[in-house]
């Protein structure tokens, strides 16, 4: 298969603890998935999931324990900086936090520029293609002279777009790219990266815990639980009829703005467990309201049939599913 | 009766730009045993009515007009020591924030003792509704809780934390400022049904102020939609969820993702094309200069020329208010 990004079985393990009681700590454990060019894929889940270290590992900022990442058929996750750096340039990060990645002391236009003066890519006008670049973003060219701070949140993200785009990238990996912008500026940068997407073929991974969103964006999606992908499937099928009992939750835990509507909540008890005291069998269990005996004892294999997998003993049939979300 | 009443407030900040009116004249009531809903996007003036109501303004901000009854009493004229009677007494606050909102080098048991320095209970009583209120909550071994440190807890667990705290005292009203932004969604809602359980045992009305449409939808009775400075539509929450008069409050409303039905995306999605998501053009309105008439004009897509001469508040329906010429007629 052809992908663009290929993901096999990668582990990203951290290290904690003083030294003389060093302990690790799999923050993502054995996570497979394959993205072709110009499609969206979607991680969702809960704080300390691992969404956004697997973000960083794909994008060869952070070590990996085990398996591989390709990039275009390369295997990019041995490479030193200096051969990373012309694969770098293809896939673009969006980070968080877009005031944390703009410095402050620089202005728009310098910001923009960086790109093209880091890949040495200046034989154009650089003044021309950061005129556009803003153009690309929805901003005037009286922006190019402004500083960080004189933005508004949706302005800092458009800039964070820009400066993603700038060196024509294939795949876009963006971390939260709309968190605590409100949600009539949340619609403005998601059409944004809606359009550039078509225009561009780009594909993106997009990083998120807002299920709407991902509703809205993604062909694919991939529920994470424990540095693991629990379900994974398109889209539509997964909101439709999730299978595991963790998606289901997290489906029915999304308030609407509807007052007349009547909720089903499933309610999970208890805590994330720690990643330093995984719980035995299927790691879900101590939270599933389904759980049986056979899950505390036996870990579920991931039926890898068809696009919709799903790791669990006892998956929801079509019925139980959408009793609770739909 | 009305726990809280706000009454023509204007809230002015000095700047280096010039007078920035943050807010132009604001009422509302939070009556009791009822959950009012203060929704309202970034800069729309949440904060400065949270700060005003609890006497925190900044020194380059004042109260132009218009007072603050807090059961009948204006506390707007309150000294600063007259209103730490009242703060964590009979008004509360829980933050966005909960880390901030704790001391991290005191343990959760002094920092519960520290709130009831004004009760002239002995020790163990003080302990015991210490442990009794992080019971209501459902933290678990709240005795050991006690000793522990905040650094010690789960996100969630510090937030149900800090609503403990503000609850203790049993207070008449409770400020809420998005307590649930920084949970997942998952806790977020289970903060949601917490506050609305214990809102019914003690009794309190709650002003809870929020972006998230989801969460007022949910748990609100009433709510109080606010643009650049103004309260642009009041009612209960069917009336502003299922026929909302003012152009800003449909336009916010339709803006949520949350808001598109499944049919729909599906559709889209089958014609090979996302659907795009509606926006509202523009920009919030700079406050030091803020336009005269009605503010979302410039923004507004039902624009008229009147729209050019303060609008005037209409009653579209008992307890419905709108301020918009056009209220009543959609």
């Amino acid at each position: 298969m052809s992908a663009l990004l290929d993901v096999d079985d990668l582990s990203v393990e951290f290290r904690v603890g003083p030294a003389w009681r060093r302990q690790s700590i799999q923050a993502v454990a054995g996570v497979s998935f394959s993205l072709p060019a110009g499609k969206t894929f979607a991680l969702v889940g809960e704080s300390g999931s691992g969404k956004t270290t697997l973000a960083r590992a794909i994008n060869a900022l952070q070590p990996i324990a085990s398996g591989s990442v390709s990039f275009k058929g390369v295997r990019i996750d041995q490479l030193t900086r200096t051969q990373m750096k012309p694969h770098r340039r293809r896939m673009a990060m969006m980070f968080q936090d877009p005031m944390g990645s703009l410095s402050p002391r620089m202005t728009i236009s310098e910001l923009l520029a960086e790109p093209f003066r880091i890949h040495r890519d200046a034989a154009h006008d650089i003044h021309e293609q950061t005129r556009q670049l803003l153009a690309q973003v929805g901003l005037p060219a009286a922006y190019l002279d402004r500083y960080p701070h004189q933005l508004s949140g949706g302005q800092a993200r458009r800039v964070g777009v820009a400066r993603a785009i700038a060196l024509n990238p294939a795949l876009i990996v963006a971390d939260e790219p709309t968190a605590g912008l409100d949600v009539s500026v949340q619609g403005e940068i998601l059409n944004l990266m809606m359009d550039l997407r078509e225009r561009m073929n780009l594909a993106m991974l997009f990083i998120t815990h807002n299920l709407h969103v991902v509703h809205h964006v993604a062909d694919h999606v991939a529920v994470m639980y424990l540095g693991r992908f629990v379900e994974r499937g398109p889209t539509r099928e997964v909101f439709a009829t999730p299978k595991h009992p963790y998606t289901q939750a997290l489906l029915s835990a999304n308030p609407e703005p509807d007052p007349d509507r009547v909720h089903t909540r499933i309610t999970l008890p208890a805590e994330v467990p720690s990643l330093l005291a995984r719980p035995g069998g299927c790691e879900f269990h101590p939270r599933c309201p389904r759980a049986q005996s056979r899950c505390s004892v036996e870990a579920p294999v991931t039926s890898d049939n068809g696009a919709h997998v799903v790791s669990c003993h006892f998956p929801l049939t079509a019925g139980q599913a959408s009793a609770v979300t739909r | 009766m009305n726990v809280l009443s706000i009454q023509n407030l204007s809230v002015s900040f000095t700047t280096d730009g010039g007078e920035l009116q943050a807010l132009r004249n604001v009422s509302f009531d939070v009556p009791e045993r009822r959950i009012v809903g203060i929704v309202g996007e970034s800069g729309c003036g949440k904060s400065t009515l949270i700060s005003a109501i609890l006497g925190l303004l900044a020194d380059n901000g004042q109260i132009q007009r218009g007072s603050i009854l807090f059961e009948g009493e204006a506390i707007n004229e309150r000294s600063e020591q007259g209103m730490r009677e009242l703060l964590g007494q009979r008004i509360s606050t829980v933050f966005q924030d909960p880390m901030g909102t704790l001391n991290p080098v005191l343990s959760i048991g002094r920092q519960m003792l520290n709130i009831q320095y004004r009760l002239a209970d002995s020790k163990r009583d003080k302990i015991a509704r210490c442990i009794d209120s992080l019971e209501q909550v459902r933290i678990p071994d709240p005795q050991a809780a006690l000793k522990r440190y905040p650094h010690e807890f789960s996100g969630g667990m510090k937030q149900r934390i800090a609503i403990a705290m503000a609850l203790m005292m049993k207070p008449a009203l409770l400020i809420a400022d998005e307590p649930t932004t920084a949970l997942d969604a998952t806790l977020e809602v289970a903060i949601i049904e917490l506050l609305q359980q214990l809102q019914q045992q003690i009794g309190c009305a709650v002003m809870f102020v929020s972006h998230h449409l989801g969460v007022i939808a949910e748990l609100c009775d009433d709510v109080v939609v606010m643009y650049a400075g103004e309260v642009v539509e009041h009612g209960s929450v069917r009336q502003i969820f299922n026929h909302p008069q003012h152009p800003y409050t449909a336009r916010l409303l339709e803006c949520d993702p949350a808001r598109h039905s499944t049919a729909a995306i599906d559709s889209a999605s089958q014609r090979q094309n996302t659907l795009r998501l509606p926006t509202i053009a523009g920009e919030i309105p700079d406050l030091r200069q803020p336009t005269r008439g009605c503010i979302f004009a410039p923004r507004c897509d039902r624009r008229q020329l009147a729209c050019d001469s303060t609008p005037p508040v209409i009653e579209v329906a008992t307890g419905h208010i709108a301020r918009c010429i056009d209220a009543g007629n959609s």
